[in-house]
């Protein structure tokens, strides 16, 4: 994650990732993580296809703009049932990017690519509101998403009733993260949105994790070890010893991140609007 | 029903051997029947600050595996009949822990006592998770600096995922222990604060141990606090934080800085 981070502006001259100027022949590839739903079909049929419409009625968009792969190990379907399947999902304006444990003979360039060496990340429950256990992470698995929760459209906000640990990772790569307890020094938190911490802030809040440059990190004590928003960062040190202990919020402004208090400072707050 | 609580804390060298023994004593002292068990495999202390060194026959990894019976592994304390040791295995590795045999070690000493004090290791590696997997309760060990309680912070977040407890959806109960609490420093002002502390862990407190000659003394004598020197301010800390344990309501006694004066003058008695 920290790889992708530029220096604010304000503290830097140049964001350091800037490379030198590459040769005209090469191309370069960027790395990305998403996590994608994995829908797999249940014989008979029929029935798991009306499973999925009475499912779709009570939480119709559920599948707009995510990626979905199809699982078909342990189901021996011939190349005309995938066909059709693909045509039922189309018509349910489910659009499949990937089919996963299939009989490579049977899939040819009309549909979907075969993938191999996907990672489970949990299931999903997508009808329940977030549960507290499922916010609830694993410190072991640093890095990766630890308590990547979907919840249904509009706003998928990932909240946290327990104070963050020491090495735990919150993760919400669709949207805020709410934590109601404090973040631990050496806990990280990540959003692809904003991020508010109502106890103290003492470990990372990394807000706009995906490029979002109008997300915010709020907290009600900042001290945190390193602020960023929208991949631009600031460490403790390069913050006005002023702000420490405050409740602040922190925004980008260009390639600029600015920090304040809460309480004060509408003066800056109204220019950046207007800008 | 046997409680089995495990006295942790991340980081090295903040006390966790020292108050197991204390804990253990104190709690035997009045009347409960104990054992603690030693799961620093490879570098084992508990035998030494219990001073059952030279009695450690079969040893945790011994019942863990099947080698011996349980009984067979128990060191009875000479000084109270109801208090008893498991050892750690010194040849070994922390790698010899198997999950099974830890699980079935732990369900027979159920039956046995009330309590079962487990001593985890330092650091978050197998020993420390082995000592914490089936605990009921934890003790978390933390010296009033940063590090150590940026380490306890970490150690209540396994807690709180990779204990049996956890994983069934329950709550595990963690107390604070705060150890080598230096009235002097506090004074002074060059220590966290009990309340900082308090701040930034969020579990409740179970009891303050001031920094002391005494606790030193006892660990080398082989001899917990509670027995060595029982009236000494560490002991009587220790055995209120004991009777805590038992669900007692007793006041919070906060080591108070004493008189320049009288450290210059009776200070160095016990140094």
């Amino acid at each position: 994650m920290l790889a992708h981070l530029k220096p604010s502006g304000h503290q830097r001259k140049f964001p350091v990732t800037i490379a030198a100027r590459p040769p005209r022949h090469s191309f370069r590839f960027r790395g990305r993580n998403f996590l994608a739903l994995v829908l797999k079909p249940e014989t008979p049929r029929a029935a798991w296809l009306a499973d999925l419409d009475q499912w779709l009625a009570r939480s119709p968009g559920f599948f707009t703009g995510k990626p979905l792969i199809l699982d078909l190990a342990g189901l021996s379907f011939a190349r005309s049932d995938v066909v059709s399947l693909m045509a039922e999902l189309d018509s349910r304006a489910i659009r499949i990017i990937g089919i996963e444990g299939a009989d490579p003979s049977i899939l040819d360039k009309s549909l979907p690519p075969l993938l191999t060496g996907g990672r489970t990340a949990g299931s999903v429950e997508a009808i329940e509101a977030i549960s507290p256990r499922a916010a609830t992470p694993d410190p072991a698995d640093q890095g990766a998403p630890a308590a990547a929760a979907v919840a249904p459209a509009p706003v998928p906000s990932l909240m946290v009733e327990t104070p963050v640990r020491s090495g735990q990772t919150i993760m919400n790569p669709d949207g805020d993260v709410i934590i109601l307890g404090s973040v631990a020094s050496g806990a990280e938190v990540i959003a692809s949105g904003s991020i508010h911490v109502y106890g103290a802030l003492r470990g990372r809040a990394l807000a706009g994790a995906y490029g979002n440059e109008s997300a915010r990190v709020f907290c009600r004590r900042f001290e945190a070890e390193l602020i960023a928003v929208g991949g631009y960062y600031k460490v403790l040190e390069d913050i006005d010893p002023p702000l420490r202990q405050k409740p602040v919020q922190a925004w980008l402004s260009g390639n600029d991140l600015k920090i304040a208090t809460l309480d004060q400072n509408e003066k800056e707050l109204v220019t950046w609007r207007k800008s | 029903m046997a409680e089995v609580l495990v006295v942790t804390s991340g980081k090295g060298g903040v006390g966790k051997t020292t108050s197991t023994a204390a804990l253990g004593a104190a709690l035997a002292q009045s009347g409960q029947k104990v054992c603690v068990v030693d799961f620093d495999v490879g570098l084992r202390n508990l035998d030494l600050v219990m001073g059952a060194e030279r009695r450690v026959v079969y040893d945790l990894i011994n019942v863990a595996n099947g080698d011996v019976r349980l009984q067979q592994a128990l060191i009875r304390d000479k000084r109270i009949e109801n208090l008893s040791l498991l050892a750690a295995s010194q040849t070994r590795d922390k790698d010899a822990l198997s999950e099974e045999g830890v699980r079935r070690c732990i369900g027979e000493l159920r039956e046995k006592f009330d309590w079962v004090i487990c001593d985890s290791p330092a650091g978050i590696e197998r020993g420390a998770t082995m000592a914490m997997r089936y605990a009921d309760l934890a003790v978390v060990v933390t010296n009033p600096e940063v590090s150590s309680v940026r380490d306890s912070d970490r150690i209540i977040g396994l807690l709180d995922s990779k204990t049996m407890k956890a994983e069934r959806g329950e709550r595990m109960e963690k107390f604070l222990l705060l150890t080598r609490y230096d009235t002097v420093r506090a004074g002074r002002g060059d220590m966290l604060s009990i309340d900082d502390v308090l701040e930034i862990l969020s579990i409740p407190l179970l009891g303050i141990i001031p920094e002391s000659e005494e606790v030193l003394r006892a660990s080398n004598l082989g001899s917990p606090v509670t027995i060595s020197s029982a009236t000494s301010a560490p002991a009587r800390a220790y055995s209120d934080a004991a009777r805590r344990l038992r669900g007692e309501t007793v006041p919070m006694t906060i080591p108070n800085a004493r008189h320049p004066l009288l450290t210059r003058l009776f200070g160095r008695r016990a140094a």
